[in-house]
């Protein structure tokens, strides 16, 4: 039994590295500063650890084999999943690219809004030291954070900072959505102030705010159930605040053409940077190994993670390289499932051919033609891993021996064989 | 395997070979004496070819996440430039910020072996090392970021002396996986973050009340007391702003002869006369680099065209984003060690004010008189894609070209530019220098950038075409660590360069406070933070070379 220290988790979106983790054999515990969104990922058990052809086991070369000979018969493939680590996502590139592929990150329709309003107009955001060390007004749209990072609060806002001289100081509004718990509650006791609205009513007031911020003249006293005279309120804090952070998780956002209210919140702060103080984003994300797959695929094709190779190069489309869409439709012919972190992210369930490189453990409600169990990155193998915040790479620890291949060897061997 | 490089015309400024005839013969990466006896496994013809060694860049955008936000930001200028993929290359896009693979592929086939990434931020030192290490034939290192970092402000406020400076800026060093020290806009990627807009060189920064010129001093000092061959690297203060010239040439007078390199010094070179308050002050500048030994720079050339601009330097990257073309732009604050701002900008020839830049960049590298301390740049992607460089050395080789192309600028930048009148145009020789011998040297890099027994044998070949454009754009051979890679301007082979690094000593209790530090103050552990050799190596392809120090 060892227990193994500041353990990065690639989980938790916040990239939390001091995690304790006691191991013995394949079982994990998590001994310190585990949480909601961290623990059960971690301590997940190994089961599977010999891959699969049509529900039979089987050696890892056959599996490979039989994947690769569904490849070569497959004119559209899409490679949906992609959530790994950074070595995963540049083989899964390199396969794509081998066999024509689409790939195609699973959160990429809750990431949109971010990624069309990004390339639309741009955005100023910032990271989590900054917001730990200076945020002195936190601004949270429509999201739950703590749900979201459960201990968000815990190392970014009740604890040490550089220049905020009094925790209790620091004011926390919610805006269009309340928060589950008490997280966002002040060491003293102060509460979050909430204003709440229906999600669909969110771009309405939104645009009250920005109008505000942009000392327009309303006629409307109220906007969907809220006081302007409140919102008015926000906007002068956002004015008076040092370091205002205006936080979201896209995802979090189900409405119609969100985009357009990341947009609005993405000027909003660009309106008040304009107006003599300091203010920033903070877009939420760094699930399933998301931002890791936009990296990778930003810095290998130009273009975030929704890329189709079928023309020999790189081609962007984020509505039309949708896996859902590409499998409803009849566009793809075979279905590759990459999912290293989440055995409850399974793949969409269709009658093409399905290979799965999956995390063990991974329940199926139609067995996939091929599937083949991976390691874990963070646990099985050591890797990189992108937080929330895009900046920050978390090296990743190999914590177990669990002999499980990772998805970047069967990805590799996998192209390879083509 | 042994090989015969026949009848080459040689320049190689590193053993001062200034177009010799000469063979040169290759065995196991690298160039050898000739072998008495030996015949020659594979021979190459070189008659009337120009030969030098590769090229090295050593201050080009291509790792690290603002960068990759460029990219992300414009697919629409990726569209315009697809790059399939080939039974030996990886597919990616071109023009403004190319993807990594694509990267690669084409430095190698402009005669490139070798790239340097100027501002890695030490918190984002494993994406810029990833990104390098997927661009495949080039060697490569990156300079880390300080100046801004509030650990090196606190260490300043609290009047720390040098050697707690040293010993902090070589850990960073070894923690990044360096081989050079960059500082931009010095405290001022942090007084943005207390909402200073703007910080001249004597000016305090609003917390920490150090000037920038303080931390020009602290870190000069530094990194010539640590031995690194490759001086601080400085983007200055005022970047971009008219009449910054003085401010450019104050920062050479005050750091009192320490070596320094002063980056994309065009953007540094700007006068505030005439009818639109904006003059060329290239040629004050080069006065002084002239007479200052102890100064090197680089030009970062404007050259017309779309764009995009990528820099550390959120302070003014923010105050420019009112020229951003297309108007979307991104201004990040980064994990208190510095920021970012990448803004598209597209310069033309028929704007009065990117004329002159264009001018201004041309005047510097005609009016400096040593090529040994002048290195050719656009700061890529910043004033123009690193594709751009066959055009520009055309500017340069060929004054007839350079005033046919002056003559086509917005008319009131004709008239303040001194251009039309120089007429010098510099020779294969020099240009050897200014991206060969020069940068190799500047950097420490042991056994590159020349062509003299035990060099590595990284040698480009071109044909002597009298369009320089033409010949320095498509190269007959190159060969990287003896490996033919590039046969007439196409990628015929790919391999993986090395990331050269340096390793300064330092006091291993400096560990003690940064530890106290990281744990209170920010999001990562230390031991988390610092890049590994493993990490760099594991993937079989990577590898570390150490370049030494004095």
């Amino acid at each position: 039994m060892t227990e193994i220290t500041e353990v990065p988790s690639p989980f938790c979106g916040i990239g939390s590295d001091d995690l304790a983790i006691l191991a013995d054999g394949n079982t994990l515990t998590v001994t310190a500063n585990g949480c909601a969104a961290t623990t059960s990922l971690f301590e997940q058990a190994v089961t599977d650890t010999r891959p699969r052809v049509n529900g039979v086991a089987t050696g890892l070369a056959a599996a490979i084999a039989k994947a690769a000979a569904l490849l070569r018969q497959a004119h559209a493939p899409v490679i949906g999943g992609c959530a790994t680590d950074v070595n995963g996502m540049r083989a899964l590139l390199i396969l794509a690219e081998r066999c024509g592929a689409v790939a195609d990150h699973m959160n990429f329709n809750q990431a949109r809004a971010n990624v069309l309003a990004m390339q639309d107009s741009g955005w100023m955001t910032t990271t989590l030291a900054e917001v730990k060390n200076r945020c002195d007004l936190l601004l949270v749209v429509g999201t739950d954070i703590e749900a979201f990072a459960p201990r968000f609060f815990e190392r970014h806002l009740w604890t040490d900072a550089m220049f905020v001289e009094d925790n209790n100081q620091r004011q926390v509004i919610y805006l269009g959505k309340a928060p589950s718990g008490e997280a966002s509650t002040a060491p003293n006791g102060t509460q979050a102030h909430v204003l709440d609205c229906a999600q669909a009513d969110l771009p309405a007031v939104l645009a009250v705010l920005r109008a505000l911020i942009k000392n327009k003249p309303l006629q409307a006293h109220q906007v969907a159930g809220i006081l302007v005279t409140d919102l008015q309120n926000i906007a002068d804090r956002l004015k008076a605040a040092h370091y205002g952070v205006v936080a979201w998780a896209a995802g979090a956002l189900a409405f119609s053409q969100a985009e357009l209210s990341v947009q609005m919140l993405s000027e909003l702060i660009k309106d008040v940077n304009n107006q003599n103080t300091r203010c920033v984003g903070l877009p939420l994300g760094g699930k399933e190994g998301d931002q890791t797959a936009h990296q990778v695929s930003g810095w290998t094709t130009g273009y975030p993670a929704r890329v189709s190779f079928q023309r020999g190069y790189p081609e962007y489309d984020p509505f039309l390289n949708d896996t859902h869409r590409l499998l409803e439709t009849g566009e793809a012919d075979t279905l590759v499932w990459v999912q290293a972190f989440n055995v409850a992210a399974v793949p969409p369930v269709t009658d093409l051919p399905t290979i799965v490189v999956g995390r063990s453990g991974m329940v199926f409600e139609k067995e996939p033609d091929v599937f083949i169990p991976v390691g874990t990155p963070g646990i099985d193998h050591a890797g990189h891993a992108y937080r929330m915040d895009n900046v920050v790479a978390i090296r990743l620890k190999k914590l177990r021996d669990s002999g499980l291949p990772s998805t970047a060897q069967v990805l590799n061997a996998l192209a390879e064989s083509l | 395997m042994l090989t015969k490089l026949t009848g080459g015309i040689i320049y190689d400024p590193a053993s001062g070979v200034a177009g010799r005839q000469q063979d040169l013969y290759l065995q196991d990466g690298r160039i050898i004496h000739p072998p008495a006896d030996a015949k020659p496994d594979k021979e190459y013809n070189l008659t009337g070819k120009v030969v030098m060694s590769g090229a090295i860049d050593m201050h080009t955008h291509i790792g690290g996440g603002k960068g990759n936000i460029a990219r992300l930001l414009m697919p629409e200028d990726h569209r315009a430039d697809p790059a399939p993929h080939t039974h030996i290359c990886h597919s990616g896009c071109g023009h403004a910020m190319p993807s990594t693979f694509t990267t690669g592929y084409r430095y190698a086939q402009m005669g490139y072996t070798a790239a340097f990434e100027p501002a890695m931020q030490a918190i984002n030192a494993r994406q810029a090392h990833m990104e390098m290490a997927d661009t495949p034939i080039l060697d490569k290192g990156g300079y880390v970021m300080l100046g801004s970092d509030d650990y090196l402000l606190r260490l300043l406020t609290t009047r720390q002396d040098q050697q707690a400076i040293n010993d902090y800026v070589a850990w960073t060093i070894n923690a990044a996986k360096a081989i050079g020290v960059k500082v931009v806009n010095p405290g001022a990627i942090s007084a943005f973050k207390f909402n200073q807009r703007k910080l001249d060189l004597d000016e305090r920064h609003c917390h920490y009340a150090v000037t920038p010129r303080q931390i020009l001093n602290v870190l000069a000092t530094a990194v010539q007391q640590l031995g690194l061959s490759k001086p601080l690297h400085v983007h200055g203060c005022n970047l971009g702003v008219p009449g910054n010239v003085e401010t450019t040439l104050d920062t050479i007078q005050g750091i009192a002869g320490l070596p320094v390199h002063l980056t994309h010094i065009q953007f540094h070179s700007y006068g505030a006369e005439g009818d639109f308050k904006f003059s060329s002050g290239a040629a004050r500048i080069a006065e002084a680099v002239n007479k200052n030994k102890n100064i090197t720079i680089d030009v970062g050339q404007v050259l017309f065209g779309q764009t995009v601009t990528i820099s550390g330097d959120s302070m003014k990257q923010h105050a420019g984003h009112k020229h951003a073309k297309p108007n979307k732009w991104v201004v990040m604050d980064i994990e208190c060690e510095a920021g970012c701002g990448v803004v598209p900008f597209k310069y033309r020839d028929q704007d009065f004010v990117n004329a002159l830049q264009w001018a201004i960049g041309l005047e510097t590298f005609l009016l400096v008189d040593d090529p040994w301390r002048i290195f050719l740049t656009t700061d890529h992607p910043n004033g123009a894609p690193f594709t751009s460089y066959p055009h520009l050395i055309r500017l340069l080789m060929d004054r007839t070209f350079r005033n046919e192309m002056l003559a086509q600028i917005h008319p009131e930048a004709q008239k303040m530019t001194t251009l039309a009148s120089i007429s010098r145009e510099y020779t294969l020789y020099e240009i050897a220098i200014m991206t060969r011998a020069g940068a190799a040297k500047l950097l420490g890099l042991k056994d590159r950038g020349g062509l003299s027994p035990g060099h590595w044998a990284d040698i480009t070949v071109y044909t002597d075409h009298p369009n320089r454009e033409r010949m320095f754009e498509k190269p007959d051979y190159v060969f990287k660590d003896g490996e033919l890679v590039v046969v007439n301007g196409e990628v015929v082979a790919t391999r993986w360069g090395t990331t050269h690094t340096v390793k300064p000593d330092f006091d291993p209790s400096v560990e003690k406070g940064l530890k106290d530090y990281f744990d209170r103050y920010l999001t990562v552990k230390l031991g988390n933070y610092k890049i590994s050799d493993d990490e760099m190596t594991e993937d079989g392809r990577g590898s570390i070379t150490v370049q030494p120090t004095r």
